[in-house]
């Protein structure tokens, strides 16, 4: 029996955990949940997933949501299959949740809205808040500007090697370098060279191709 | 030698570090940063933290920052002594951990640190709060909260019979808005209450509260 994933496989946080699955060469079923329909605050998701958001992961009697702490899971369980996404010591373990601390409560919180206003929103034929856009990204320039710094020193985010550290920014990443964000990372030399090599990965490709694009 | 904290401990989020050393029972000095004269935009505590925000950590030749990744390192080095923060022994109980303690980071935390950003951080800085913005995170707040009740009708705490890292985490900007004249958000839900007064009887919680010395404009 293989875990169910419930979600959507465009949606940025299913993807967090299938490119997690697949660097880890884990076998899944998506149970498609239809975002454009609110599948998701219907009452048998929100029996999965009480905030009405996807992804959510039944593997057996096992349940979770929450894309990082999924991720996290199977990082764990199958630790000496496939890409070791944790860190190799307890001090670059910690190096590594450092920065993917750094996604969540300094990228995506920019990233996330960026999206919202420039690809969802027309898509479902509602506005976008193009004031809030600019704002944002003048808060993501200083942002990228802290990466680029970093990804100097760094080949990866936490050091040498590819971690959940990078792969937990590639979903929201993709969709920004599908609008004029694209600039902004294009014109920074070491975003510009990790970006390339971390969506040269085998698993990048399969997600992408998984998605659609 | 003593693992070294960078901040003050008005400061929720080193306040978050502090509650875990001393859950671990683990010796540490707290180098203060002058928040107030922005020290931690200085380019001395850049090199250390390129987003220029407390706490820091300094352990050996380690040097971390942000609060959660600073609490996940400390509890897994000692995790054989003091407080089980962690559930580390099985894996499954780890990832329950792992899930409260996001939802803390992406559902909590947004909407009550704007509150409390508006209501104590705003007016120190010689402005008015935005009653806006206070109004529509309360909103969110409280929906995250009617979760919360459900959940704590089920478990005393957010993972389960223990208190780990989950719970942990939401105690300091709890105690903030504890302060406001919105803590019936909290005292309306019984669930909710219950598993704050017990989350404020805890010994690490009775030393680390009264470095948390801020206080909201009545709002």
């Amino acid at each position: 029996m293989v875990v169910k994933l419930y979600g959507q496989v465009t949606a940025v946080c299913p993807q967090r955990v299938l490119l997690c699955f697949l660097e880890k060469e884990i076998e899944f079923e998506i149970v498609h949940v239809d975002l454009d329909t609110l599948e998701q605050k219907k009452p048998e998701h929100l029996l999965r997933q009480p905030f009405g958001q996807v992804p959510a992961i039944e593997d057996g009697d096992f349940k979770l949501f929450e894309s990082r702490a999924i991720a996290r899971y199977y990082a764990t369980k199958y630790l000496d299959q496939g890409t070791n996404l944790l860190g190799k010591s307890l001090e670059h373990r910690a190096i590594v949740d450092q920065w993917a601390d750094v996604e969540a409560h300094y990228f995506n919180v920019l990233a996330f809205p960026i999206v919202l206003n420039l690809l969802i929103k027309p898509r479902l034929g509602e506005a976008c808040d193009v004031v809030l856009v600019e704002e944002l990204k003048v808060k993501l320039e200083v942002v990228l500007d802290i990466y680029e710094n970093r990804l100097g020193s760094n080949r990866f985010l936490a050091g040498d090697e590819f971690t959940m550290a990078d792969l937990t920014h590639m979903p929201a990443m993709g969709y920004l370098m599908r609008t004029d964000v694209n600039r902004m990372v294009k014109a920074r030399v070491n975003m510009n060279r990790w970006w390339e090599e971390i969506t040269a990965r085998p698993a990048w490709k399969k997600l992408m191709k998984m998605a659609g694009f | 030698m003593a693992m070294k904290v960078y901040g003050d401990g008005m400061s929720a989020c080193v306040a978050r570090v502090l509650l875990c050393l001393h859950e671990k029972e683990t010796e540490f000095e707290l180098v203060p940063v002058d928040l107030f004269a922005c020290h931690h935009k200085l380019p001395s505590f850049l090199s250390m933290n390129p987003f220029g925000q407390v706490p820091v950590l300094q352990d050996d030749d380690l040097t971390l920052f942000e609060s959660r990744a600073i609490t996940a390192y400390i509890a897994e080095k000692h995790k054989d002594k003091g407080t089980d923060l962690t559930r580390h022994a099985d894996a499954k109980e780890a990832a329950i951990v792992k899930l409260w303690s996001e939802v803390e980071s992406h559902h909590f935390n947004p909407a009550i640190s704007a509150v409390i950003h508006q209501l104590i951080v705003v007016p120190l800085q010689g402005q008015t709060p935005d009653a806006a913005i206070v109004e529509e995170n309360l909103e969110k707040l409280g929906k995250v909260l009617d979760v919360y009740e459900e959940r704590l009708g089920k478990t005393k705490y957010l993972t389960g019979d223990s208190y780990t890292l989950a719970d942990l985490h939401h105690v300091p900007y709890t105690y903030y808005f504890m302060k406001t004249s919105h803590a019936g958000l909290i005292n309306d839900r019984p669930n909710v209450k219950a598993w704050w007064e017990d989350l404020c009887s805890r010994p690490a919680f009775l030393k680390v509260s009264p470095g948390l010395t801020v206080a909201p404009v009545t709002n």
